[in-house]
């Protein structure tokens, strides 16, 4: 029998894409380690959410060093000619500033001054830049970039991320041999290699702490994450989730989009929209640079008292006032809280809350919280005094530091 | 030179006395004998590149509502929980007593199904006991005897509290706090091990074996500490005991307390029954109409007091006050982590406390050796290594151990604690270390030997007893330290004591010197809030 001889298409079969979580580029290494099996979502990655215990995962953080792979972050290569005068546009903050070798942590709003998403912004050269951040931006850069001479890339999978944080991360990369390490400070980046794979080490991170984030091919992700691990066992090195790292980023005072804000290009209704002034977030708005997007209207808001404010409050007692209402003199509502925390650092009751105004502004005194116990199946209402403080909870001298000590 | 406030003794109950009075804005000062502040709170370095945590080790019972009044985080203070602990038998054996529930459960039935129902019983009625006696830490005693009307009003809080019990668990609230460990762990458990391990806690720092009345509530006193919220769990303080005492330290300072050390207390002026303020061993004096002293009450009285302005019945009391020292402490500094034959490799409970031990009678039986005036020839130990989670006290790759040895009598029967019979107690527990971690020994670099008689004389805890003063049912709320003298006041006016011989005891706790600090400014007339609601 012979083959027929027609040129007919024969169909390669397009396998279907997978459902559920999909594994990340460190996925092998987590899952052997994930004793607790607790994943979850972030981007449709396996992200975990917590391998032992939250609470020595944290205290890790604050005591010897950890790792999490943050590879699920939406990553974005902005290059070419105009890249500058593109990520000034998006940003608020004038990013001319910025010099190669450096990150800045930035803001982006929408024509109206309401705020889009915030995120890191690397400058790697001139001309050449990155942006990593939580949601999905590529058609919003797009059409900031339209008629310039730029090049933007989603490059989220083709680059695995590691956040390496505490106070023995430095010592843990010296030992690995990245000579110099000590010398990069706070916001800057270095290039080296781990086990032969080329390395972007930058020293940032979301813990508030000393710490790095190291970024490379997925290809060689196994390997560095290897070299890491082994290096580690003299320096405390534990593997965390997502769990513990929330309460350092309270702690630190970094805000969650979708959990202390959401995004102007998700919400429904439109006064859940926000401002940088809203969130508190005034030092990041140059208004004193040419057009960006929402200028016009951050001018008209930067003149007027916010009509509401995300403000960092303690309050008395050590239960933490996870989703509360917020009160003045007991009766009156006048806001909720967001993120809620004991810190096992500070042991102080912590949270973040929206506040109408003038509360949280010009009038801090009187205000409780509404928090709900459950104690053996019975609920207990219970109002607890609370008042505004600043920001962040969490600092340390070794954050910044440099060279940074020992631990 | 004339202040408001003296302390006298910079351990970390003089410290928490100390900053409550300089936020309320006295004029305050500490004295110190030592070169250093934190008296058995303290975290000193020996041999260069390790940092030992001398006395006490670990915390638990550092009372909360301190930590935050006094802003300790602010000033340096890190406690970081530690993950389980076990207790290696002879015969190869171990029980780990894991800081995940479910994983515990696992253990326990490895051992004994019947011991995992029953753990869950024991941590219940631990739990209840615990709930019954924390409101009391940061209030003062009762004087059943003065009976003033904020006596009654005590009282009744603690009865009425008794009464919430319900009638059933009131006997049991009585019995638990006589009887002896050994009893009450044999109603929950069956397997020698788990018993061993638990009835450490009863033991700890006292004269009395696991058989004894009295220490159950003993274990209570371990027990009733936490962790961020976590009842029952223990911490490493970051670089050591003495990290408390220097945040209290810095704390006092940021409030404007002076600190004086290097010449101690040599006697308490006293004139018309009124204290006017001290007189230091290198002839300093200085003035003030308030003295807190933190030393323990048979130095504060008999040793640094007048007795003549004294009434006899306090002085007898004073003198009953048992101490009856009972622990030896070894710090060893070693040149890698040891291993245990017993243990999985990577174990996480050798990060927590471990014990090598078969049953409470080995405990009983070290207890009869102290009896006789020996050091247990097979003592219990209570060993830690802090480096596996605080990078701070020896290099990386190289460790600290903490060994804290019950029991080790005050006086020997046969000689003298000299330099001969301090290695030989520390051979002893080596020894006993090397029959389940054969590389301990060759590891150890440096060696620090504490006998209860080395810790009378360097801490100036009487007869090394590490409570200040046995926590015996005679001597706790009303009756410590003296009955009618509970109160943190003295026979003399103006003079106050604020160290672990007041209600509610020993440990690294801070409530008698938060409690003691509350009766003064009372006295002085301040009404403030001392930020302490729990
Ligand atoms: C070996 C050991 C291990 C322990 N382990 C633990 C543990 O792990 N966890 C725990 O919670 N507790 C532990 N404890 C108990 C705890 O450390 C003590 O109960 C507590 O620290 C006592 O504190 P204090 O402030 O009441 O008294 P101290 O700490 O005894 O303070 C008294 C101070 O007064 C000073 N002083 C004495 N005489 C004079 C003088 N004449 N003039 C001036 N100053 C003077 C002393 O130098 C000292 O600084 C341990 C104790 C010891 C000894």
């Amino acid at each position: 029998m012979n083959a027929p001889a027609t040129s007919a298409a024969r169909p390669v079969p397009v396998p279907q894409v997978l459902s559920g979580l999909e594994p990340g580029p460190f996925h092998d290494r987590l899952a052997a380690l994930n004793h607790q099996q607790a994943w979850m979502n972030w981007m449709g990655y396996a992200s975990p959410s917590v391998l032992d215990t939250v609470e020595f995962e944290y205290f890790a953080i604050r005591n010897q060093s950890t790792l999490f792979d943050i590879s699920p972050m939406c990553k974005y290569a902005i290059a070419g000619p105009d890249a500058e005068a593109v990520v000034n546009r998006l940003v608020t903050r004038d990013i001319r500033k910025l010099k190669p070798g450096r990150v800045a942590y930035c803001i982006w709003c929408d024509e109206d001054g309401q705020v889009v998403d915030d995120g890191t912004v690397f400058r790697y050269g001139p001309n050449e830049f990155r942006l990593c951040c939580q949601e999905p931006q590529l058609s919003w850069l797009e059409d900031i970039a339209w008629g310039y001479e730029v090049t933007i890339r989603d490059v989220s999978r083709e680059i695995a991320g590691l956040a390496l944080q505490g106070p023995t991360s430095c010592a843990l990369l010296r030992d690995l041999g990245l000579d110099g390490i000590e010398s990069l400070k706070p916001f800057g980046i270095g290039s080296f290699d781990i086990a032969g794979v080329a390395l972007s080490v930058s020293r940032t991170g979301f813990t508030g702490d000393l710490g790095y984030e190291l970024w490379m091919a997925p290809e060689g992700a196994l390997a560095v994450w290897d070299a890491l691990m082994a290096a580690g066992r003299l320096r405390g090195l534990r593997v965390i989730g997502y769990e513990a790292l929330d309460m350092a980023r309270i702690e630190a005072g970094f805000l969650l989009p979708k959990i202390d804000f959401l995004s102007a290009q998700t919400v429904l209704r439109a006064d859940r929209a926000v401002t940088p002034y809203e969130l508190g977030l005034d030092w990041l708005v140059a208004l004193d640079k040419p057009h960006f997007n929402g200028r016009r209207a951050l001018l008209e808001l930067s003149r007027k008292p916010p009509r509401r404010k995300l403000v960092a409050i303690e309050i008395e007692r050590d239960k933490p006032a996870h989703n509360a209402l917020v009160y003045h003199r007991k009766s009156r509502e006048v806001g909720m809280v967001t993120s809620a925390l004991w810190s096992p650092t500070c042991k102080r009751n912590i949270a973040y809350a929206w506040l109408d105004a003038p509360y949280g502004q010009t009038a801090n005194d009187h205000l409780w919280v509404e928090i709900y116990l459950q104690k053996e199946i019975r609920w207990q209402r219970r109002m607890a005094r609370c008042h505004p403080v600043e920001k962040p909870f969490f600092t340390h001298p070794r954050r910044t530091a440099t060279p940074p000590a020992e631990y | 030179m004339k202040y408001d406030a003296i302390i006298v003794g910079a351990g970390h109950n003089g410290l928490t006395a100390a900053c409550f009075m300089a936020r309320a804005g006295l004029k305050t000062l500490i004295v110190e004998k030592e070169d250093h502040v934190g008296g058995a709170a303290v975290s000193l370095s020996l041999t260069p590149g390790w940092t030992y945590s001398n006395c006490s080790y670990v915390c638990s019972l550092l009372r909360p509502e301190i930590i935050r009044a006094l802003e300790l985080p602010k000033h340096g203070l890190q406690v970081i929980p530690y993950e389980g602990g076990a207790v290696f038998n002879s015969k190869g054996d171990y029980f780990a007593y894991l800081s995940d529930h479910d994983a515990l459960r696992r253990e326990l039935i490895r051992h004994s199904p019947r011991d995992a129902d029953g753990y869950e019983r024991y941590a219940r009625a631990v739990m209840r006991q615990c709930r019954f006696i924390k409101p009391l830490l940061l209030r003062t005693a009762p004087d059943p005897v003065a009976l003033k009307p904020r006596d009654i009003s005590e009282l009744l809080f603690i009865l009425k509290r008794f009464h919430n019990l319900g009638a059933r668990e009131m006997a049991e609230t009585v019995r638990f706090w006589t009887m002896s460990i050994a009893e009450y762990l044999d109603q929950f458990f069956e397997t020698p091990m788990i018993k061993a391990y638990i009835a450490g806690s009863g033991i700890i720092g006292t004269g009395l074996g696991p058989y004894s009345p009295g220490t159950a509530y003993v274990l209570l006193h371990h027990y009733m500490g936490e962790v961020d919220g976590a009842i029952g769990a223990w911490g490493f303080a970051r670089g050591g005991m003495g990290s408390i005492t220097q945040a209290m330290a810095r704390s006092f300072e940021a409030s404007g307390g002076e600190i004086r050390m290097g010449s101690g207390l040599d006697r308490f002026v006293v004139r018309d029954g009124k204290v006017r303020g001290v007189v230091l061993e290198n002839g300093d004096e200085f003035e003030a109409e308030t003295v807190i002293s933190g030393m323990d009450v048979r130095r504060t009285f008999i040793d640094h007091t007048d007795e003549k302005e004294l009434p006899a019945d306090f002085v007898r009391g004073v003198k009953r006050y048992r101490f009856r020292g009972s622990s030896g402490k070894l710090n060893i500094a070693l040149d890698g982590m040891p291993s245990f034959t017993g243990a999985p490799k990577d174990a996480s409970f050798l990060r927590g406390d471990l014990h090598f031990l078969d049953d409470m009678e080995e405990i009983e039986r070290a207890y009869d050796d102290w009896k006789d005036g020996r050091w247990s020839a097979s003592p219990y130990v209570d060993f830690l290594i802090p480096t596996q989670i605080d990078p701070t006290m020896a290099p990386p790759g190289k460790h600290y151990a903490t060994i804290f040895v019950q029991y080790a009598p005050y006086e020997l029967a046969d000689g003298q604690w000299d330099d001969a019979n301090r290695e030989a107690f520390a051979e002893t527990v080596i020894s006993k270390i090397e029959r389940h971690s054969p590389d301990f020994r060759k590891l150890i670099v440096h060696k620090e030997i504490r006998s209860p008689k080395d810790i009378e004389d360097q801490v100036g805890l009487t007869e090394g007893n590490i409570f200040q003063g046995e926590l015996t049912f005679d001597q706790l709320l009303f009756n410590r330290p003296v009955p009618g003298y509970a109160q943190y006041r003295s026979p003399i006016k103006g003079l106050y004591m604020c160290g672990s011989s007041t209600h509610p005891g020993g440990g690294v706790m801070g409530a008698p010197g938060a409690n003691a600090a509350r009766e003064v400014l009372r006295d002085l007339g301040h009404r403030i809030d001392m930020g302490l609601s729990a």
